[in-house]
């Protein structure tokens, strides 16, 4: 995303992060079922609010990658998040200053 | 004499992806109709709602070489005002043995609906992506794609 942008302006967010994504429908060398373990959850929050969420299944590819649009507000953080289905979370933190 | 370490070799590997998916391991029931993704919709919509043609745009390439990650685009047109905003846009794979594959919510300080990810896909098929807006109303809109290489088993 990019590090500064107008006030109204819409901008595009794009977001990776890197997992396997193991949907638990394959099997391994002796025929013996893979187990599911996926990310279940993407939030995406800006100002203290959630700008956008997403929420993961087993048809979605490994290494998910996620493009989508917000408007420029005010300066302020994103903060982006992810939980698998252990309930592990990754964040990151990204700052946006608004002119 | 050292014995060999029984690690797993790259043509065991891919031995065993081609028998596993050759063979009948995988019973032809884990696949799905179209029937299963108006239940997957009906399901995470709500039942009896309706679900109204257009306003929803979903992109594939036409022809997928590879089902393991099939570029995806979905765009609704929708203001994104206090009055009238996109709450909601999940998609569903028809051929998929788990007809839904995501589901997005969007804010108060979206911009316009326009996603794009990367989707599994189990084989030539529909890809529905179904809006629901503040008004409670669904919109859904389809692309299709030829996928050469399935995702075996996904």
């Amino acid at each position: 995303m990019p590090e500064t942008a107008a006030i109204g302006e819409v901008f595009e967010v794009k977001v990776m992060i890197q997992h396997d994504m193991e949907s638990g429908y394959r099997r391994g060398q002796y025929g013996e079922r893979i187990p599911r373990n996926i990310i279940q959850h993407f939030r995406c929050r800006y100002l203290g609010e959630q700008v956008f969420a997403s929420e993961f299944f087993p048809g979605v590819a490994a290494n998910p990658y996620l493009s989508f649009l917000v408007r420029a507000q005010r300066s302020g953080e994103f903060v982006f998040e992810w939980e698998d289905q252990h309930g592990k979370v990754w964040r990151r933190t990204v700052g946006l200053a608004v002119q | 004499m050292k014995r060999k370490h029984p690690t797993l070799s790259r043509r065991t590997a891919v031995r065993g992806a081609v028998a596993a998916c050759l063979s009948g391991l995988v019973p032809i029931s884990v696949w799905g109709s179209p029937e299963d993704a108006d239940l997957a919709i009906a399901e995470h919509f709500g039942a009896d709602k309706p679900v109204s043609n257009g306003r929803v745009t979903v992109k594939l390439p036409p022809i997928s070489e590879n089902g393991y990650s099939v570029p995806l685009e979905v765009l609704v047109k929708s203001p994104m005002n206090d009055t009238e905003r996109v709450v909601q846009v999940a998609v569903f794979a028809e051929e998929n043995p788990l007809a839904k594959i995501a589901s997005y919510n969007f804010g108060k300080h979206s911009g316009p609906v326009h996603i794009q990810t990367r989707i599994r896909m189990g084989g030539s098929q529909r890809i529905r992506a179904v809006a629901e807006l503040n008004d409670g109303s669904l919109w859904s809109g389809y692309a299709f794609s030829v996928v050469t290489l399935a995702a075996c088993v996904l």
